[in-house]
């Protein structure tokens, strides 16, 4: 008993010398293999929009400035597809989408999480049904509406199906209920109209929330395809995502220019993300609230 | 009766027209969504489903019922069914692989102090991205000619694989880019999940003589992470049956439709095809797919609050 303990010990004794430098370096090591699989991808991308398609294969990681054809690839991405419109696109779908969504998602929100009204529990009801229903279900009847009102290729059409989100009125109304009633019943005393109490007091305290699902709402609508691919078929309104589906399968395109597009339309998600990471991880944590 | 609008402070007068305005005011607010509902979700499965049971065809001047047709039609469909299992095969593949990885990673990132941010940042970046642009350098990246992977294999002294026009191959190469881009998002889940263990718990079971990494992760971080695991299994297996972009972009359903998969199939019949009847029927099984998904998700919270 003695003696197996005493080993136990003496063990415990010289493990914290190398052990937990091991570990971390075994730790280490294994994220570091994982990261380069994750960012292979961009680096190639990076690489085959900055060189000449032939030197590509050839000497794929040499930044032999003779060789590169950086300017090359990126203006005909910018001309021949053309990038910057479908970039304007994008931006005005993705501008539109999340303004509205926030106007409609906010107010619904404090009627539910604030007010009382007949129906209340009935439209809760509903919220947490549409939350369980894919996008791509109201599709084809969509579709087939926009189509009869000659709707199709316009940014209303990109924009329509998305003005309403019940994941946005569902998060809002769980932040929104964690608001104290006695203060917004002193604001009402004091003459705050119900849409002061909104913007002024509702809002301000639920910032968080409301910055996780823009980036949330902007991300998706950034990188949709299913949807603009069903309602756009002409260049002038087609978004990123499109635009570059749509240059891939153009004749003739070479890899330089491609991968130039796609760095193009990947960067401005990309260099928000970096921004405002904090927000992105709070957004995804905060679908675990569902 | 009457109320005093002189009375300024007088509660109980101000109290009546305060309320009559908050209700008003919950039905203004309420509006707007209440109408969107209606037009962008309720409206269109009720048209949808009725679709499923007609013959519409987009363009047609005449339509007629044809009661469950379309849904025999459905069951009978070999390339239904062969959309069936190739989703079947890319989401258990990708359900699997992205939450085993998923939480790998978030063990492993845990601990690693001020590098932790750097990680979540580098792994989360597939998900901050366009998957079509990511597709496409997916696409060049395993060309059998002239992809890297494949100078690589040929390095290596082995034989080149033709990933996406192999049909053994080509779903396997899809979902491997599946969890390329979702792992990052399991992981950062993982990772939450990970903060909210109570670091006492692993005091607990190290006096209990648990204090090994095996025994920290098998006796307490795997069965505390239990709810989350289910989460985190239930939104990949979301994600995963509406796997879309990757086959739109890369291989078209190919090559011998072994890359056909649900939403590919809905897309063409919906939106190529315009068998409306046919796609609506496609829709309505979709629809009770994900909604099945969806009642697991609500039946598997319900037993973590109580946990």
């Amino acid at each position: 008993m003695t003696s197996a303990k005493l080993d136990v010990s003496t063990q415990e004794l010289r493990a914290p010398s190398l052990a937990p430098s091991l570990a971390a370096a075994v730790r280490h090591g294994l994220l570091l293999i994982f990261a380069a699989i994750i960012l292979l991808p961009f680096a190639w991308m990076i690489l085959a929009a900055v060189k000449d398609p032939s030197d590509i294969f050839s000497d794929p990681f040499s930044l032999d400035p003779a060789k590169l054809r950086a300017v090359e690839n990126f203006s005909k991405a910018l001309t021949a597809a053309p990038m910057g419109l479908f970039m304007l696109n994008s931006l005005i779908v993705v501008v539109g989408v999340l303004s509205v969504q926030l106007i409609t998602s906010v107010a619904a929100a404090y009627a539910l999480a604030q007010l009382k009204f007949r129906g209340q529990t009935l439209l809760f009801g509903l919220v947490l049904f549409a939350l369980c229903i894919p996008v791509q279900v109201p599709a084809l009847p969509m579709y087939i509406a926009l189509a009869k009102l000659g709707l199709l290729n316009s940014y209303f059409a990109l924009m329509f199906p998305w003005f309403f989100s019940a994941f946005a009125i569902f998060l809002f109304r769980q932040h929104f209920r964690t608001y104290p009633q006695e203060i917004i019943n002193a604001a009402r005393i004091d003459g705050f109209t119900e849409i002061e109490i909104v913007l002024r007091l509702i809002v301000p305290s639920a910032l968080p929330a409301i910055a996780a699902f823009s980036v949330f709402s902007v991300t998706a609508h950034w990188n949709d395809l299913y949807w603009p691919l069903i309602v756009v078929n002409v260049t002038e309104k087609m978004t990123a995502p499109l635009g570059l589906l749509n240059f891939q399968s153009a004749e003739g395109v070479s890899y330089g220019p491609l991968m130039a597009a796609a760095t193009i339309i990947t960067s401005p998600l990309v260099c928000v993300f970096l921004l405002a990471r904090r927000y992105f991880v709070e957004g995804v944590t905060m679908t675990g609230v569902k | 009766m009457t109320s005093l609008p002189t009375c300024g402070t007088c509660r109980p007068a101000r109290a009546v027209p305060d309320k009559l305005r908050g209700v008003n005011a919950a039905y203004l607010f309420a509006l707007p969504a209440v109408a969107l509902i209606a037009i962008v979700v309720l409206a269109p499965i009720a048209v949808v489903i009725l679709l499923s049971f007609s013959n519409y065809s987009l363009g047609a001047t005449d339509w007629s019922l044809v009661g469950i047709g379309n849904y025999a039609q459905l069951v009978h469909d070999r390339s239904f069914l062969n959309a069936l299992s190739n989703t079947a095969l890319y989401v258990s593949v990708v359900v699997s692989m992205s939450v085993l990885l998923g939480l790998l990673l978030a063990i492993l990132v845990h601990g690693t102090g001020r590098l932790r941010r750097l990680y979540e940042v580098i792994f989360f970046l597939p998900v901050a991205s366009t998957l079509v642009a990511l597709g496409l350098v997916w696409k060049f990246m395993l060309h059998s000619r002239i992809g890297p992977i494949n100078e690589l294999i040929a390095a290596l002294g082995l034989q080149r694989i033709d990933f996406f026009n192999n049909p053994s191959i080509a779903i396997f190469a899809l979902a491997a880019i599946g969890v390329w881009h979702l792992v990052g998002f399991n992981m950062i889940l993982f990772l939450a999940g990970l903060t909210g263990i109570p670091r006492d718990l692993y005091q607990a079971a190290a006096i209990d003589g648990a204090d090994g990494f095996w025994d920290r992760l098998f006796r307490v971080t795997w069965p505390m992470l239990g709810p989350t695991t289910i989460f985190v299994t239930i939104t990949s297996t979301i994600t995963a049956f509406q796997v879309f972009d990757t086959v739109a972009v890369i291989t078209h359903g190919g090559p011998a439709g072994s890359t056909d998969v649900i939403l590919y199939q809905l897309y063409q019949a919906s939106f190529q095809y315009f068998e409306t009847g046919y796609a609506s029927a496609l829709t309505v099984v979709f629809l009770i797919i994900m909604m099945a998904i969806s009642a697991v998700q609500i039946f598997a919270a319900r037993g973590v609050h109580y946990s």
